[in-house]
């Protein structure tokens, strides 16, 4: 007994020195049991992106011959409002007025659209997510006459870049497409 | 730690293998407390209360809420009107949470005013502080089950304050979405968590009165208590009190339940959720006023998300702004002023963001914000070094003593 009780004495003396085998096996074991742990939390911690069925959402399909100069229509894409606006020669020439390099966020108008006469934007404020007014005749528009956001004022123009308030970036232009000349397809 | 006292032979039983007994009768009869309590110290135990409340009413809406977009409104306007005290069980779930946050609110301006978060006593105020900060993601995530338009429009809003983390924003927002909007996913989660996190906090409560109770209570005139003659037993003395305290309480949220049960609420709560239409003019739960307008007065979106966490982030590191050696604003006249000042200043916040973000509100909400920032860093450590304070009591039952005499 006393032998043994020198002996693991002499050891710890021993790995104090040097860090020998023993501390190896002791962080391998920390290692390998955070390994562990963190393997098995992220199952947990994944579940909550979205799920097989939420990302395999269709795409939009519509019919944009049906929406007469200065008219705007909403559609529903990933669960989000997509504005899609036939705009007026005025509101084109307006878009095309300003350099876009001296935005808050430089887009030229040309880069956010297919053809000119056609604006698709995701509907969602690049703020904090509300929507924006603008579409229904009798909306505020804001001091641009885009759209106008209610929740904290921003002011989006008729090519939807911001151009006053906290929002930062300009609306999003979805990825779309012609199927043919009157329909699109977003997504 | 004498089990023998309690005469009661089953009581004397269970004690000797589990002493709860014991510990209760620590509480009540030997823990010590400062005899000079005013009834700002009620809150306390009112902010216990109310969560209890919360989490049995909430228990049993749970029994007839059902977390889907399609039947969420449904099944909380069937709780309204076919659920036997169904519209009782809601109000009160829904008024005491207000109580709640009325109660908890002038619990923490208690703290602030007799310097109740200074050492011994920082951890207790931390633990505060994450009870406070649990209540507001409870609450939230409450609010968004009825699923009426300000559930699911106050629910896009803050969840998309994340977006504005550089580079991971947008995955964060997808992540606490479980999608590309808020939609089904999200409601559930929150279900899930809403029942979850209330006992969470029950379990911060626990740890918060553990470190009450290493200290024991600050005091009016915030002095350390000097011997027995300063302190008397909690029970009776303050278990009487208390219940004043809850006779009180229970009044007024009977009065709010029973004839204003929707003052505090937002009618546009009782329209369903639309994803296609945002509310005029959208505004979160009162409680979260304060911290509202502190995002709106910023211009910039990620400043404006910084500085509103910032808000209660501050509150964490209070114990090392202040570091005046005097803990009563009784001593310290200057202080007071500032106190005052930054009581008008949070009302003053709460005021404006309910307001629409335009014109005067915002100048004014800008103002108010650089307030409330400049009084937590730069008044209060100023005022530590440059504030001349009253002189302290000798002892608590001195001032006490002192008026008696004063009074023959
Ligand atoms: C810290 C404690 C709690 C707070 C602050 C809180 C807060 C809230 C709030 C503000 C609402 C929205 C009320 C409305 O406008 O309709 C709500 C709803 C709800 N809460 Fe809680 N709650 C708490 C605890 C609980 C617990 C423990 C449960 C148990 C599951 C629960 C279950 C529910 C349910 C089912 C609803 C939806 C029904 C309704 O809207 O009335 N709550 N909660
Ligand atoms: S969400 Fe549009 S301005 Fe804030």
């Amino acid at each position: 007994m006393a032998k043994l009780t020198s002996n693991s004495k002499s050891m710890s003396v021993d790995t104090k020195q040097q860090p020998g085998r023993r501390d190896f096996i002791v962080v391998a074991t920390y290692a390998m049991g955070a390994v562990g742990a963190a393997a098995a939390a992220w199952p947990l911690i994944d579940q909550m992106n979205p799920a097989a069925d939420t990302l395999a959402l269709a795409s939009t399909e519509v019919d944009v011959s049906k929406i007469s100069e200065g008219q705007a229509i909403t559609v529903t894409w990933r669960g989000k409002p997509v504005f899609i606006r036939h705009r007026t020669p005025d509101e084109i020439a307006r878009a095309n007025a300003i350099d876009g390099s001296e935005l808050p966020d430089p887009q030229e108008d040309e880069a956010r659209v297919q053809r000119p006469e056609l604006l698709v934007v995701v509907g969602v404020c690049t703020h904090l997510g509300c929507v924006p007014l603008g579409q229904k005749t009798g909306d505020v528009k804001g001091e641009y006459d885009g759209w106008f956001c209610p929740c904290h004022g921003s002011h989006y123009d008729t090519s939807g870049r911001i151009r006053k308030g906290p929002a930062p970036t300009n609306l999003e232009v979805p990825p779309y497409s012609f199927l043919s000349d009157n329909v699109i397809r977003i997504g | 730690m004498s089990a023998a006292k309690f005469s009661n032979p089953v009581v004397r039983w269970i004690d000797h293998r589990l002493p709860v007994f014991t510990m209760l009768d620590h509480t009540a009869n030997e823990y010590p407390t400062p005899k000079n309590l005013n009834y700002m110290w009620n809150f306390g135990s009112l902010a216990g209360l109310s969560l209890v409340i919360m989490i049995v009413t909430g228990i049993v809406l749970a029994m007839s809420y059902t977390a889907h977009v399609d039947y969420a409104f449904e099944s909380v306007e069937r709780i309204m009107r076919d659920v036997n005290h169904g519209w009782l069980i809601r109000y009160i779930h829904m008024n005491t949470a207000s109580f709640f946050f009325i109660v908890v609110y002038l619990h923490i301006f208690r703290g602030l005013y007799y310097g109740s978060y200074k050492a011994p006593r920082e951890l207790l105020w931390i633990l505060g502080v994450v009870i406070f900060l649990l209540m507001m993601a409870t609450a939230f995530m409450g609010y968004v089950l009825p699923w009426g338009q300000m559930s699911f429009w106050g629910a896009t809003v803050i969840t998309n304050l994340f977006s504005a983390i550089p580079l991971v924003g947008e995955s964060i927002v997808t992540f606490l979405w479980g999608g590309f909007s808020v939609d089904n996913p999200t409601l559930n989660r929150f279900f899930s968590l809403h029942y979850l996190m209330p006992f969470l906090i029950a379990g911060v409560v626990i740890l918060h009165i553990v470190a009450l109770h290493r200290f024991g209570s600050n005091n009016p005139i915030g002095i350390d208590t000097k011997g027995k003659q300063d302190t008397i037993s909690f029970h009776p003395y303050y278990t009487i009190k208390d219940i004043v305290g809850v006779a009180m309480f229970l009044l007024l949220l009977s009065v709010a339940v029973f004839f204003f049960p929707n003052a505090m609420g937002h009618p546009d709560n009782y329209i369903p959720a639309n994803p296609m239409q945002t509310p005029a003019h959208i505004v979160p739960e009162w409680y979260f006023l304060p911290f509202y307008a502190i995002l709106r007065a910023v211009p910039d979106k990620l400043g404006g998300v910084l500085l509103m966490f910032g808000a209660i982030a501050i509150l964490f590191i209070l114990p090392w702004l202040d570091r005046s050696p005097v803990r009563s604003a009784r001593f310290r006249p200057v202080f007071r002023i500032f106190f005052w000042l930054l009581f008008i200043d949070a009302i003053a916040l709460g005021y404006l963001g309910g307001k629409p973000a335009e014109g005067i509100y915002v100048t004014l909400s800008r103002i108010a914000t650089a307030w409330y920032f400049l009084h937590f860093l730069v008044i209060l450590p100023m005022l530590s070094v440059f504030e001349s304070t009253k002189p302290l009591p000798k002892s608590i039952s001195e001032p006490v003593l002192a008026t008696t005499v004063a009074a023959e």
